[in-house]
């Protein structure tokens, strides 16, 4: 339900609602699309990679001097959990051996290490949470993938480097849009139930940037459908699959010959670090939206810090794109206990209008996402402070949901948004009749580590895949090209790390590039108490956190890792 | 009880405005929270760090399973942590995980009939029809019905109705058949999956076309050509209504 104090703005949305419908009805815009012009100087002037601060300079690592993301750069330059002098004993005797270790137990690194099984390589999966636990869980819309007869891998290829702005890079793109196909057909094999047409073809929807309709999918819930098959299938072969959960990677070890030869794993039941010799390792562990950019809310699974990049960095891996982010531009802000929900672009699709406090349309409804998002901060800026305020000290606009009904007819919201219209029924808000308080909310890390068509990074033995990897998308993905993304080279990096696998030979493990870390952090004079990786955000109160802090000596287990957790910077919804 | 206070921000940032507080119990000691959290914020807000018990943070993940009490209630209720709200009173306990033995199978050798099920899951048919399980279930699914589907071997049935399950275990804990319901339903949808779709003829064509790199030269092209064509093609593409 909608508190008191909103009622006013309400029914300014109720009032206007008429006429915006019979605009709606119209055929025409209803609102003018921007312009080439107009989309520069909103996307500069109130996109949050634009922003000031929004980027700096990295002063340490493989991407030295080159412009990042601030929160990447902070973690980037900040601190190792681990003191490498007093990891000498367990190099020598590791923990755990294995031949492929996995970081990551999301869409990617559940498709890894069933790749590997199947080439009869034993793997272990180390992940943070427990498995699937991840953003592949979450995603609702869909997959692309050119399966009809008016498609071509060559189209999606196409339509994917345009939406990448032509940066993307072209190796990557090929392998993402051929294997495509042949991943539909793996996945119904593994028991995913596909929506299909009478005839048995997928059913194919349109997706932002697609030419064709490529968009597959698995009611809304695509995410959990593929995730659920993937983990039972991992789950189903605990001979070839070792899965560790609550057991987090810190940090990568190296052998004498600079090749990557397993990590460190932080057990987060019980504050040991453990080592762990693998003859290649995978790092699939996503995303970063935790890292609250800017101050924004996320999309994304509580895991989702960026560790990925952390440890690939400072074991001398190179980064790309890292210095673009993706803002979905509507994600919930009322009611507060989900702030940040992805409300799918779907909704746009069907005559879902944004519109300020007092009702009014300002933005075309469906511009490119970043222009979107620019947009709607716009209108909730100091320079026009027409945004809506919740009691959380949040801001937004409304997105007109009870237009799509009187669209297309009573019930097709229910029809064809019920996961949208469960989340808002638990707080006694009908979407139906009822708009929704929306603000962009942090949603995909565009860039990561740069890998090659086989997954392979500049590092032997390390391989990446799914979110943490850079390329693919150039700084701009379309949406249905990440989980394609995570099976595609899931898959691959599976392969081609369990293939090296079999004839890697190990030398002397070593986290000596660890100690390289913290000497080039001082020689450059930097000043930082921040620990990485953050392993997961903290929400405790700031009051709170400080009365914990002031503990020394003779830590209990669970709580001495509040040293390490970043607070991310104050909000900045007016930016 | 109306107090001033600074609820949290997720960025960390306290702000000063009026929200009534209630009193939470958990894990049986008594905290003061908003009333506008769910009962995951509530745990953060008393100051716990949540190692396990969060998992996507908005209900798709069933990592935070929660039972709870209110007050002059008899009742054991069940819900997510992070899409339920706390109520004054409530006495509430999160589930770190749900012990169970999940069935170990390969796929190729089942069948979707009810012979997989009484190989794969005998236990189911101790169901007593007793529906503990349906109103245990945080998402609302008919849980007995899928059960009772699977006993008839309905297994398109179950792999409908257990679509949105989030596997978070709580019917299983509730169920006095001790049935892991939410593994039956994973098994009955990947078997759906498997065995009992309509094969797509135009995908099976594409795979084809792929196996005999029907698509090289276009690729070779496309990769190879300078931006501004590339640029140019692209926009000039048509696009499919
Ligand atoms: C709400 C939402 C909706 C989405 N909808 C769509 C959509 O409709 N279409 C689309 O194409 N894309 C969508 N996406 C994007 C897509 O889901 C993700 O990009 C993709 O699933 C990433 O897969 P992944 O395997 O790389 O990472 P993840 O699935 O996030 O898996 C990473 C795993 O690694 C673990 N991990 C993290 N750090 C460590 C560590 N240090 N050590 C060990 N393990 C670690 C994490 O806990 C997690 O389990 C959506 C994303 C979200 C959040
Ligand atoms: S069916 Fe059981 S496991 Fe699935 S969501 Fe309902 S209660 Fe949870
Ligand atoms: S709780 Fe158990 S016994 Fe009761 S209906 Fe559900 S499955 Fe059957
Ligand atoms: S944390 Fe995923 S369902 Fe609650």
């Amino acid at each position: 339900m909608y508190p008191e104090y909103l009622a006013e703005s309400l029914k300014a949305v109720e009032r206007t609602r008429a006429e915006r419908l019979k605009l709606a009805l119209s055929g025409q815009p209803v609102f003018p699309p921007m312009n080439a012009e107009q989309r520069k100087d909103v996307l500069g002037k109130y996109h949050p990679d634009f922003t000031p601060g929004a980027k700096r300079r990295v002063r340490i690592g493989p991407n030295r001097g080159e412009e990042l993301t601030t929160e990447v750069a902070d973690m980037l330059e900040a601190r190792s959990m681990i003191e490498p002098k007093l990891m000498d004993i367990h190099l020598r005797e590791p923990d755990y051996e294995t031949d492929l270790l996995i970081i990551g137990g999301g869409g990617a690194g559940c498709w890894a290490a069933i790749t590997a099984a199947r080439n009869g390589v034993k793997s272990m999966i180390a992940t943070k949470l427990r498995m699937g636990d991840a953003n592949t869980m979450m995603s609702e819309g869909g997959m692309q993938a050119a399966v009809s007869r008016t498609d071509s891998p060559t189209r999606h290829y196409l339509d994917a480097i345009g939406g990448g702005h032509f940066e993307n890079d072209p190796e990557l793109v090929r392998v993402l849009t051929e294997d495509a196909p042949d991943v539909v057909r793996d996945l119904e094999n593994l028991g995913v139930v596909w929506d299909k047409m009478d005839d048995g073809s997928m059913q194919v929807l349109h997706g932002g940037g697609t030419s064709r309709k490529r968009m597959v999918s698995c009611r809304d819930l695509i995410g959990a459908t593929i995730m659920r098959t993937l983990m039972d299938e991992v789950k189903n072969h605990p001979d070839m699959i070792n899965v560790r959960e609550f057991e987090p990677a810190v940090e990568l070890i190296l052998d004498d010959k600079g090749h990557c030869a397993g990590a460190v794993l932080y057990s987060l039941d019980t504050e040991q670090f453990l080592t762990v010799k693998a003859k290649s390792t995978i790092i699939a562990t996503g995303g970063f939206g935790r890292l609250h950019i800017r101050g924004f809310a996320t999309t994304n699974h509580y895991g989702a810090t960026g560790d990925g990049l952390v440890m690939a960095y400072r074991a001398g891996a190179h980064l790309k794109f890292m210095d673009s982010v993706q803002y979905h531009p509507t994600g919930a802000v009322f009611p507060e206990q989900i702030a940040g929900f992805l409300i799918t672009e779907k909704i746009r699709g069907a005559g879902g209008q944004p519109l300020n406090k007092h009702g009014e349309l300002f933005v075309f409804p469906r511009e490119p996402r970043d222009i979107e998002s620019a947009a709607i901060i716009r209108e909730c800026s100091p320079d026009r402070n027409m945004g809506v305020e919740t009691y959380a000290g949040r801001t937004g606009v409304w997105l007109d949901s009870p237009l799509i009904d009187m669209i297309h007819g009573e019930g097709y919201t229910r029809h064809q948004f019920p996961g949208m219209c469960r989340q808002f029924d638990r707080f006694g808000i009908d979407i139906v009749k009822r708009p929704m308080l929306i603000y962009p909310s942090l949603h995909y890390q565009n860039g990561g580590v740069g890998i090659n068509e086989r997954c392979e990074t500049n590092i032997p033995g390390l391989y990446v895949a799914g979110e943490a990897s850079g390329g693919v998308h150039g700084r701009n993905r379309l949406m249905g090209n990440s989980v394609l993304d995570y099976n595609v080279f899931g898959r691959r990096a599976g392969q081609f790390a369990s293939e090296y696998a079999k004839t890697a030979k190990l030398g002397k493990l070593s986290v000596a590039h660890v100690n390289a870390h913290c000497t080039e952090i001082d020689d450059e004079g930097i000043d930082t108490d921040l620990v990485s990786p953050l392993i997961l955000p903290s929400y405790t109160p700031e009051d709170v956190k400080i009365q914990q802090m002031a503990r020394l000596g003779n830590i209990p287990a669970r709580h001495s890792m509040l040293r390490s957790r970043f607070t991310p910077g104050e909000r900045k919804t007016h930016l | 009880m109306e107090t001033e206070i600074k609820p949290r921000e997720e960025g960390g940032k306290r702000q000063r405005v009026r929200a009534n507080m209630v009193n939470v119990f958990i894990n049986g000691k008594r905290h003061v929270v908003p009333e506008h959290a769910t009962i995951m914020r509530a745990i953060e807000y008393a100051g716990h760090q949540i190692i396990r018990g969060a998992g996507c943070r908005e209900g798709f993940c069933g990592a935070c399973g929660t039972i709870y009490r209110l007050p002059g209630d008899y009742k054991l209720h069940t819900g997510l942590a992070c899409t339920t709200m706390v109520k004054d009173g409530m006495s509430l306990t999160q589930i770190p995980s749900v012990p169970m033995e999940k069935a170990v199978y390969d796929l190729e050798k089942l069948t979707p009939d009810v012979n997989t099920i009484l190989k794969v899951y005998p236990v189911i048919f101790r169901c007593v029809a007793c529906g503990t399980c349906s109103k245990a279930c945080p998402q609302g699914l008919p849980v007995m019905d899928y059960i009772q589907a699977a006993m008839r071997g309905d297994i398109a049935a179950v792999a409908d109705l257990s679509f949105d399950c989030v596997a978070c275990g709580l019917c299983a804990l509730r169920c006095p058949a001790e049935i892991i319901q939410h593994e039956v339903g994973v098994l009955c949808k990947r078997l759906a999956g498997r065995y009992l779709r309509k094969e797509s003829k135009e995908l099976d064509e594409r795979l084809q076309q792929v196996r005999e790199h029907r698509f090289d030269a276009e690729y070779a092209e496309l990769m190879t050509m300078d931006k501004s064509v590339l640029s140019k093609l692209y926009y000039d593409r048509d696009i499919e209504p």
